[in-house]
């Protein structure tokens, strides 16, 4: 575990900025390679920009262009799984978890960042999640990344208990913010219902994480 | 995408009946509807590709958003809240109704050509 390379699993363009993209910026300026593994192009997102600009057709190449303008910020890789969104959990996990194993090795992943499973909220946030758990699971315990989920269900703290690993992101706010902003046909509506609601905003000036136990 | 003209519309259903046709018919208030409104239940359907002939089909004014309906030979199509609509480069019947931040709540779309099915970017 020399060379260190975080491998990032969630389903949408966009999850990668809400998420996780402070934790990303951290590691980038470490000098660590951050890489992307984008599960769908979030073709069946609600958001069309506000005011509408995408329809149900052309969402996906929006969200891919916004996608890459987002890991442009962030200086990072993305790659795509390539399936539909909405469907994740209806395909074979073990497929998904193959599928999953495959790339994490081909990328010598020193560290997975993914959803805890059943406490993402989203079907896919879920399904991809526990795909990502699962493929660490099928490798050599010796050459395992560690893994480290993402929750956003409103009750995961009452039931998980505080996540181990709390970052204070403020350093990387701007980045972060400007990763967010780069997903333009999904921010208005995300950051209109954020401000909203401000103790959903201030949670994203922290990125919090459970460390998934092998043993 | 914008504001529906009926008698565009109507053109174009007409034009597409007794055809095979490819249907892509959906309704959504989001995946995160109980997340941030604990009172709020998640609904959604769609149904991607549906292959189906029609008879005649209809678009009725509701004063500010519209329904859609189209005749199967053993069923029914059926949309409501459709506001907007495209036909686009690939000559496709785009059909949709948002809420006023935008957020896509229902579409019904027909094409000649089945609707993209995996992951294209292209589309």
């Amino acid at each position: 575990m020399s060379k260190e390379h975080v491998v990032v699993i969630f389903p949408h363009p966009d999850d990668e900025s809400f998420g996780a993209s402070g934790t990303i910026a951290k590691y980038r300026e470490k000098g660590v390679p951050v890489t992307y593994l984008c599960g769908t192009l979030g073709e069946m997102g609600r958001n069309m920009g506000n005011p509408v600009f995408a329809n149900r057709e052309t969402l996906s190449s929006y969200r891919k262009k916004e996608l890459e303008e987002a890991a442009k910020q962030l200086d990072i890789n993305v790659e795509y799984l390539g399936y539909r969104d909405k469907t994740l959990e209806f395909e074979p996990i073990e497929q998904v978890a193959r599928h999953l194993q495959e790339k994490i090795e081909e990328l010598n992943a020193t560290l997975i960042i993914t959803h805890y499973p059943g406490y993402a909220v989203h079907p896919d946030h879920d399904a991809l999640g526990a795909a990502a758990v699962e493929a660490v699971k099928k490798m050599d315990s010796h050459k395992r990344p560690e893994v480290w989920m993402h929750a956003i269900s409103n009750n995961h703290e009452a039931e998980l208990g505080e996540p181990e690993l709390i970052y204070d992101i403020t350093p990387y706010w701007e980045r972060k913010l400007a990763a967010i902003k780069a997903h333009l046909s999904q921010a208005d509506g995300m950051m209109s219902l954020l401000n909203n609601q401000p103790e959903q905003l201030e949670r994203l000036k922290t990125e919090r994480f459970y460390r998934y136990s092998f043993t | 995408m914008k504001p529906i003209s009926q008698t565009e519309v109507q053109k174009k259903i007409d034009s597409l009946a007794n055809k095979d046709v490819y249907v892509h018919l959906e309704t959504t208030n989001g995946a995160y509807a109980s997340h941030f409104d604990e009172e709020a239940y998640n609904v959604g359907a769609f149904i991607r590709n549906a292959h189906v002939k029609y008879q005649h089909g209809k678009i009725v004014s509701t004063g500010g958003s519209y329904r859609v309906g189209l005749k199967l030979d053993i069923g029914w199509i059926y949309a409501e809240g459709v506001s907007d609509f495209e036909i686009d480069d690939k000559n496709r019947l785009l059909m949709a109704g948002h809420d006023r931040e935008g957020r896509l709540m229902v579409a019904l779309e027909i094409s000649e050509t089945p609707f993209s099915h995996e992951a294209d970017p292209d589309e």
